[in-house]
């Protein structure tokens, strides 16, 4: 009887939840579901997209012997996964046709590592990036030959796209890392404002805004390529705890519940590097992050596309949370390095963070119906 | 067929595809595969009676597989294909998929396949399909191979097909004669 009245309090609840969706409120949903980034163009989708909810990065290890020929063949199928299954028509091929059908919003980014250069015994554009002291590098993280950066607003149109992906690229690469990361729920804030991250901070502030020739400059080379930069940002949340509001605010420069500088009111204040309090030390302290991160000439600057992650909590229930840091950039050696130079030497959060993995990529540009991405690399 | 022409095959399918889904603004995004015929470069200056729509080989090191795809007729008449030729394999079959007591096996299709006057025929694993007999070298993947399908009437049809990895098509073999135990992965 009492298993019958719960099942009962649970229809109820179901038809409840039901009559509550308005008729304006499911056809968003749906919409949302169908919403479709274009794949054609000079410059490759996900970079300036604003960020999708879920996103699943895979880099892969050539093969011995995948030599250029072995590589336009690999890459004229990604590219025909990608430029399918973004539209929401299935792979060909696909096993699981229906799934194909919420692209929402998906995006597949193809990355070149310096590895597929020399398979492609071709120049790399990149290079992997110099030690800094901060670093404690797992190979586990690090490194790899081909990027897929996956993005959609529905985690499981990401798996079936993922799994897509891997089954075309396996013959010809190794699976090196997987980092699944999330951000809000799509629709839980409006797009453009800055989300936050796992410590509570919020996240991508002095990003340049796409569609600007700030961003422009900053995030793409005039042939339509860039060039990624993703790590591994652990967080050390159980010490993390351990630091009051004050200490936290002090260490990032920046208030937490507004994101405002602290010598400002606004998230967007700029903030006053010279400002000095009573005493006449300066407000934003020498090795506050934003300080150490600040960057003022814009072609410098670089667009942080971030992800937490979460992984399983630890017996002691411990987290394993942090940041799958992705940052485009016209020119990692001009601007990503001086910048992790600037924060390793002296920023307050390194007490709190680790980098445990990093690889770098060269993005290459987009293509039309008829192309495939890479076919200026590889044919 | 040369590469350049394998390639914008290939374009050409994925374009006719493309213009047939949604836009952000058009909530019908999911198009079916089948839906938008590709015209590849005709053999003849006239209009070509058939064309197909994301053409596939599963790929095999040599031996059997078998080739997959959307047959679609542009003409107001029927089009029997009755035979394929590749240089992959100097033995091509059209084969179909039957249940024989239970057990799901594939056979020569008697008469070939019958493409309606307006329509198409869809060859996928499972179902109808272009049969290698005897591949000489191996399908790799993403590799480009040419067929050529000839009609009852005698007329012929080019295409190229792409290699691509694919656990399923395992069907068993049934010529209707001998062979029965032989399997294969086409």
């Amino acid at each position: 009887m009492a298993e019958l009245t719960r099942r009962g309090l649970l229809a109820g609840g179901v038809v409840a939840g039901v009559a509550a969706l308005t008729p304006a409120a499911s056809a968003q949903q749906a919409r949302a579901a169908e919403t479709v980034v274009p794949f054609h163009g000079p410059r490759q989708a996900g970079v300036a997209t604003e960020p999708q909810a879920h996103a699943v990065f895979v880099a892969f290890d050539l093969r011995e012997g995948v030599d250029r020929d072995a590589l336009g063949r690999m890459m004229r199928l990604l590219t025909d996964d990608a430029r399918r299954l973004t539209q929401g028509r299935p792979a060909l091929a696909d096993t699981e046709p229906e799934l194909a059908a919420s692209p929402a919003r998906l995006t597949v980014t193809f990355g070149f590592g310096p590895g597929l250069y020399a398979h492609a015994d071709a120049k790399s554009p990149v290079k992997p990036l110099p030690r800094f002291s901060v670093d404690k590098l797992e190979k586990r993280w690090t490194g790899g030959d081909l990027l897929v950066q996956i993005c959609a607003d529905d985690p499981l149109t990401v798996t079936h796209a993922l799994r897509m992906i891997v089954k075309d690229a396996r013959s010809f690469a190794t699976v090196r890392w997987t980092q699944r990361g999330f951000r809000r729920a799509a629709g839980t804030q409006p797009g453009g404002q800055t989300q936050r991250n796992v410590m509570g901070q919020l996240d991508g502030t002095a990003n340049p805004r796409p569609g600007t020739p700030e961003f422009d400059l900053a995030v793409w080379r005039p042939d339509g390529t860039t060039q990624l930069v993703v790590r591994r940002i652990k967080a050390e949340l159980e010490t993390w705890d351990a630091a009051d509001v004050v200490a936290r605010e002090f260490t990032i420069g920046r208030r937490l519940a507004t994101g405002a500088p602290l010598t400002g009111v606004k998230e967007h204040d700029a903030p006053d590097f010279a400002a000095t309090e009573a005493h006449g030390f300066p407000v934003i302290s020498e090795y506050a992050h934003i300080r150490r991160a600040h960057v003022g000439d814009p072609s410098l600057r670089i667009l942080r596309r971030v992800y937490n992650y979460d992984e399983d909590v630890t017996a002691q229930g411990h987290a394993d949370s942090g940041l799958v840091f992705a940052s485009y950039q016209a020119d990692i050696e001009r601007q990503f390095v001086p910048i992790q130079r600037q924060l390793a030497e002296a920023d307050l959060l390194n007490e709190w963070i680790t980098p445990i993995g990093s690889a770098v990529f060269a993005i290459p540009r987009g293509c039309d119906e008829k192309g495939w991405i890479g076919q200026e690399v590889l044919s | 067929m040369s590469s350049r022409l394998a390639l914008s095959l290939l374009a050409l399918a994925t374009a006719a595809a493309i213009s047939s889904c949604g836009s952000a603004e058009t909530p019908t995004a999911a198009a079916p595969v089948a839906a938008a015929p590709a015209t590849p470069a005709p053999a003849t200056p006239a209009a070509p009676a058939l064309s197909i729509t994301d053409p596939w080989v599963k790929t095999a090191k040599k031996g059997m597989t078998a080739a997959f795809g959307t047959l679609v007729n542009n003409s107001g008449a029927d089009v029997t294909v009755v035979s394929g030729t590749s240089p992959l394999s100097p033995m091509i079959e059209l084969h179909e998929v039957v249940d024989k007591d239970g057990k799901m096996v594939m056979q020569p299709k008697q008469g070939g396949f019958v493409i309606p006057a307006g329509g198409s025929h869809e060859l996928k694993p499972g179902g109808d399909h272009i049969m290698i007999m005897d591949a000489k070298e191996a399908v790799e993947p993403g590799a480009e191979i040419p067929f050529t399908l000839t009609f009852a009437d005698g007329g012929t049809f080019e295409f190229t097909a792409i290699g691509k990895d694919f656990a399923g098509a395992k069907e068993d073999y049934q010529p209707g004669m001998d062979m029965e135990d032989e399997s294969h992965n086409g």
